[in-house]
This record gives structure tokens, sequence and C-alpha cells, in this order.
């Protein structure tokens, strides 16, 4: 196993979220593992754009043809974006889950909360524990 | 295309029967319902016979072979059940007839009443809710209520494990509540650190209950679980046993001596009424006294106690009961007799709601063609009959289990109760995957097991066998499930292009997913959306 991508530069959630932050702007998607294991997926939704969430907050769900399953954000803030190009084509999310296939962003009011989560080695080997 | 739609096989005008002329007034039907367009196939009688007969041809029933789709007990229904469905006297039984004239039905019903409630140790069912996912609505309404009545309506919160069925979170939300998820340790049982965190913590006088299924998903029995009830009954929440998996306890373990509060049943599961096709299912709910008074209902009770032995054989009783009324319910002028000569009366059975219902699950009285063969079931088994059930079930799904832990990972490879959990997938065969497997199966003739749930084993084959297989039948399964396992390493392709022998060759499930065309209208019409 451990054939999946784990850029080096983001931060990661045990319910396989992936983190990237530019200066308060946190981009949110799902990890290539999670992509790998939920395999095709058929749809996305998303919470609206201007919402609050709270850390620990469902922003939104994926459905594949094995599973339906929440998606988490592990900062609170404002939704400032939101990746409407997926609710048409689901399938980037399988293609390029770190780029094209990025999910929210969200205007965070508080960036600690990232520090509590896994860099990419101790992702790779949570996954690779599973 | 295997066989056109029934739509596509008719022509205009074609039909299966005249219709005599019509010996009543016409009647003009309201302007507002009427349509321009009613677009139904016009087909002759042998049209409709052939278009069915061709379809069932290409479906797979039990009746054919091993249906080893976990969580879902597909048991044998046996055809004595079908015979007692169709007695004339219970099938033409009009639902709103009234009580006097349905003696006998509302007998039955609650007859079955009590020996759900002697198989699982409750204090009161009901019989109405139409199906599983409906059983547990009403389970979790009732707790609600329960609460509200309590004045405590702050009570929202209700924990469901990780590995529950997705109804569950689904239940908990319908009724207007939020679900607090458990994880699973690695023994498959409920992390009960969480547990205790969140029944301990300041969360503790927001927790309405929880809902859990035992055996769990993984058919693994609870080894903690009455520490799980004393403990959410410590934080003042009530429990909820999704009765799915009552294949495994049936006559021995009760559920409410366990200390549930409320349970439901899948008669078509546990006890042997038809899923689908020849459903619809039935969700019957059992309680234990807290709960009995917001029951959903109608219930059926004895409300006029009569005089007759209670100890004698169901049917005598049920003979008497049949008998001796008249017309108007009372009865009749010669009242039947004992056979030591005395005078008997037979008690008047009635519906009722309970005192606090939560109302009504269902038009009239649940799906009492369910009932009826769920009582033949267990009338024709009797109490070591159904222990019985429950002893092959375990041991069928327990000898698969020990077979195949020789060729499959088996993630939990404890006793396990009427179902078990293989990893459909190889380290040596990283392309095969638990889908391929499952469809691989069916070019061996068998249906596939569950797969990829309960969702946290990844690549899961949830497998149930039933009771009724013989040692020889699992041994045809274990054979083609080893031929499949060294194909996966020989020829992965062969998996991965699976079923070759079905009716139709590997499905797309993304395109189906996406693309939600449904040909129920003319296929010309369709095909214009």
């Amino acid at each position: 196993m451990g054939e999946w991508k784990t850029p080096a530069e983001l931060k990661y959630a045990e319910t396989d979220e992936w983190f990237a932050v530019d200066g308060n702007m946190v981009t949110i998607g799902i990890t290539d593992y999670a992509q790998d294991q939920l395999n095709d997926i058929v749809y996305v939704e998303f919470r609206d754009a201007g919402d609050t969430v709270d850390a620990g907050d469902s922003f939104g769900e994926v459905e594949s043809v094995k599973a339906a399953s929440e998606l988490y954000t592990a900062v609170a803030g404002e939704i400032a974006e939101v990746n409407m190009s997926l609710e048409d084509a689901p399938e980037t999310v399988n293609a390029d889950p770190f780029g094209a296939g990025w999910m929210v962003k969200i205007s965070a009011s508080d960036l600690s909360p990232l520090d509590g989560l896994m860099d990419a080695a101790a992702y790779d080997s949570y996954c690779d524990s599973r | 295309m295997l066989q056109p739609l029934i739509y596509d096989i008719g022509s205009p005008g074609r039909m299966g029967v005249n219709l005599p002329e019509c010996d009543v007034p016409k009647v003009e039907l309201p302007a507002a319902l009427m349509r321009e367009e009613l677009p139904l196939p016009e087909v002759g009688e042998v049209q409709v016979v052939r278009h069915f007969v061709k379809l069932s041809k290409l479906n797979y029933s039990i009746d054919q072979g091993l249906y080893p789709l976990g969580s879902c007990t597909m048991k044998y229904n046996p055809k004595i059940n079908e015979d007692a469905a169709r007695l004339p006297g219970f099938a033409q039984l009009h639902p709103l007839t009234d009580e006097s004239g349905s003696q006998g039905a509302l007998f039955l019903m609650h007859e079955l009443q009590q020996w759900l409630g002697e198989i699982s140790g409750f204090e009161a069912v009901s019989l109405t809710p139409a199906a599983g996912a409906q059983g547990e609505f009403a389970g979790i309404l009732m707790i609600r209520q329960y609460h509200i009545d309590r004045g405590e309506g702050q009570r929202d919160l209700i924990l469901v494990p990780n590995s529950a069925h997705g109804t569950n979170p689904a239940t908990v939300t319908m009724a207007g509540m939020e679900v607090l998820e458990l994880p699973s340790n690695n023994k498959g049982n409920v992390d009960m650190d969480a547990l205790h965190a969140a029944c301990e913590g300041e969360l503790r006088d927001r927790i309405a209950g929880m809902m859990i299924t035992v055996p769990s998903t993984l058919g693994l029995f609870e080894e903690t679980i009455l520490e799980v009830i004393a403990t959410v009954h410590d934080a003042g929440g009530l429990m909820y046993m999704d009765g799915a998996n009552m294949n495994a306890l049936m006559a021995a373990v009760k559920p409410g001596a366990l200390g549930f509060d409320v349970m439901h049943y899948n008669l078509h599961k546990t006890f042997s009424t038809p899923h689908g096709g020849g459903g619809p299912g039935s969700g019957a709910v059992g309680v234990n006294e807290k709960l009995a008074p917001y029951l959903p209902g109608p219930i059926v009770e004895i409300v006029e106690d009569g005089t007759a032995d209670r100890e004698e054989p169901v049917g005598a009783t049920y003979q008497v009961a049949r008998n001796a009324r008249s017309n108007d319910g009372r009865p009749n002028g010669s009242p039947l007799q004992t056979s030591a000569g005395e005078a008997v009366e037979p008690p008047l059975y009635g519906f009722v709601m309970p005192e606090k219902s939560i109302g009504r699950m269902k038009a009239f009285h649940g799906n009492f063609g369910m009932h009826l063969r769920a009582y033949a079931y267990i009338r024709v088994y009797g109490d070591s009959g159904i222990r019985d059930v429950t002893r092959y079930a375990v041991l069928n799904a327990n000898y698969l289990r020990a077979k195949l832990m020789q060729t499959y990972k088996v993630p939990y490879p404890r006793y396990c109760g009427h179902e078990f959990v293989l990893e459909g997938h190889f380290d040596d065969a990283e392309d095969v995957h638990a889908l391929d497997i499952s469809k691989r199966l069916m070019d061996y003739g068998f249906h596939p097991p569950t797969n990829y749930f309960p969702l946290i084993v990844p690549e899961a084959l949830l497998i149930e066998p039933t009771e009724t297989e013989t040692k020889a039948d699992l041994d045809e399964f274990v054979a083609a499930m080893e031929r499949i396992a060294e194909e996966a390493r020989d020829d992965p392709e062969l998996l991965r292009n699976a079923p070759h022998t079905a009716p139709v060759r590997r499905l797309d499930e993304v395109r189906a997913a996406k693309e939600l065309v449904l040909c129920c209208a003319p296929a010309k019409a369709a095909a214009s959306v």
C-alpha cells in the first residue's frame, strides 16, 4: 500500500481533508488517499459562500459509488468561496484532489487549530496503519 | 436491450380484457382531474404474461440458491407462510371491517404481539410500522416524547456508533434530533472511552439515547453491551436496539432483559416474510414499560375478558374466538364448552390507541399480510425451533468464516453472530477490489454478498449465509470464493470484467449515479428529456 500522493506543504485531518494556508485564507479539499478509497465520486454538495462555520463543523458532503461522507473543517470562519465547478464535474476530485479538486476556501478567524493537524509524514503513516 | 419496457411492446387500442356494459349511472369526473395525456401501456394478456415471465427468468432469488447478502437476512421464505396469507378469510378481509367481524385477525395480531414481546423480552409491541426504517423512526419519536413529557426536552442528542446502518443517523435527523457519532475500537466494539466521555462530559444533559445494532453490523456481539447500556442510562438516555440482526439472538438473548428500552424487528428479515418484490416489509416495535404508553397505534388488546382458558392450545382458542361471536361481536346463544363441559366465552379483541401514543405510522393496521406470514413462521417452528434457527444461522456463519479465513483477510477474527466481514482485497493483486469479487461470484451462480458496508472496513464483503443452507451448499460457496482468490492473482482481468454469464455485463455505476434518466415513461418521451 502507500501509492497515494501527500504534498509536504499541506496539513491533514484524521477525517482525510487537507488544509492549505495563505494568510488567513484556508483552502480545503480531500486527500488522494480519500478519493482512492471512495472510488468514483459522483456527487458533491457544499454549504453556501457567506455561511459561517465552527471548527469541527461539516461544510458539505461527498458521495461516491461506494459511500457518502461528511466533509469537516478544522478551522472556524466564513466560507469565502466554493468550488462550484465540482457540482457538474465531481470526477475532478478523483483526477486532481489537491489542485482543481479543491472544495471550499474559508476566511479563518483563528489558524491555531491547524497546529493540531498532521503533517504529510504523519498522515502517510496514519493511512498506512488503516 | 434484453427485454423492452412494457410501454414499448403495446399499440394503441390493444387491451387484455373486454369490459362489460356499465350497469350503473355514469358520472363525469371533475374537469380538474381530467388529463389529455395518460401514457399507460396498452397490451394484451399474453403480452403481459410473457413480459413478466421473461423478466422473472432474468432474476435471481433465494429459491434458486445461496443469497449471502449480509445485513439483509435473505432467508428462505417457507411456502406455508404463503398458504396462510392466502386463506380467503384473511386475504379477503377488508381493513375497514369492524372489530366484531375481524376477531380472528385481531386474535392473530394480538398473539403475534405477545410472541414478539416474549422473544425479545419486551412489555408491549406495536405491529404498525411498515418497515425497519419506520420502526426506527417510531422508536426515536417515542424516546423524544418521553423526555419532553419529563420536562427534559433539551435532550436532543442520539449516540450512534460509526459501524451503524445508515438508516440510524437518518432516523435521528428525521426525528429532529442530532447524531453524536462514536468510534469503534480494534475489536469492533464501541470505544468505551469515547462513550464515557460523551455521557459524562458537558453534553451529558443533552443525551437523549443511543441507537445500536446487536450484534453489530460487523456481525460481532458487543462484548461490553451491559456497560454501554448502564453508561447511557446513567446519563439519563434511553437505549434503542436496531433489531436488524435479531437472527443471531432469538431464543438466546432477550434485548429487553439486557436493558434496552425499545427495539424494532424486521419481520421481513428474521421472521421470513418476503423482501422487495414479494413484500412489503414490516418493522414492528417492542418497548419496556417506560415507553409502552407511547407506542404507535393502534395496537390490539383484549377489550373484554372472556372465560376461555388462556393456557389452551392457540388453535383451539382461535376456533373459540371465531365461532362464538355472532355478527355484532356478542357471544352466540349457545356458548361453546370446554372438554370438561364448562361454558366458555372468548375474550373480545379490539384496536386501542396507547395512552400517550406518538400516533399512527401508517394507514390501517400495518402490513397485515406480513403479520400473518411471521405468525405462521413462529407457529411452525415453536420455541425450540426458533432456538435452532438462531443456532444454525450462527453455526453456518462461523463455519464459512473459519473456512474463508484461510484465503481472505478477516479483520475481526473472533466468533461472529449470524454474519461476518471479509476484506475483498489482496496485497498481491492490487487491482482487484471487493466489487470485482462480488461480480465474479455471479458467474459461479451465487448472489454477491453486501459490499463496501460496514464503512469502517476497507473493501468490506459482508457475508450472511442464514440458517437453511446445508454444509454441501456452504462448501460450494467456499470453493467458488477460493477459485476467485486464485483468479485474482492469475487473471485479474477476468474479475474486473465480471460477470460474464449474467444477463447483463458490468454496469456503469458512475454513469447510473450521474445521469438520472428513469425510463418509466414511453422511451421516446424520456429520450427527448
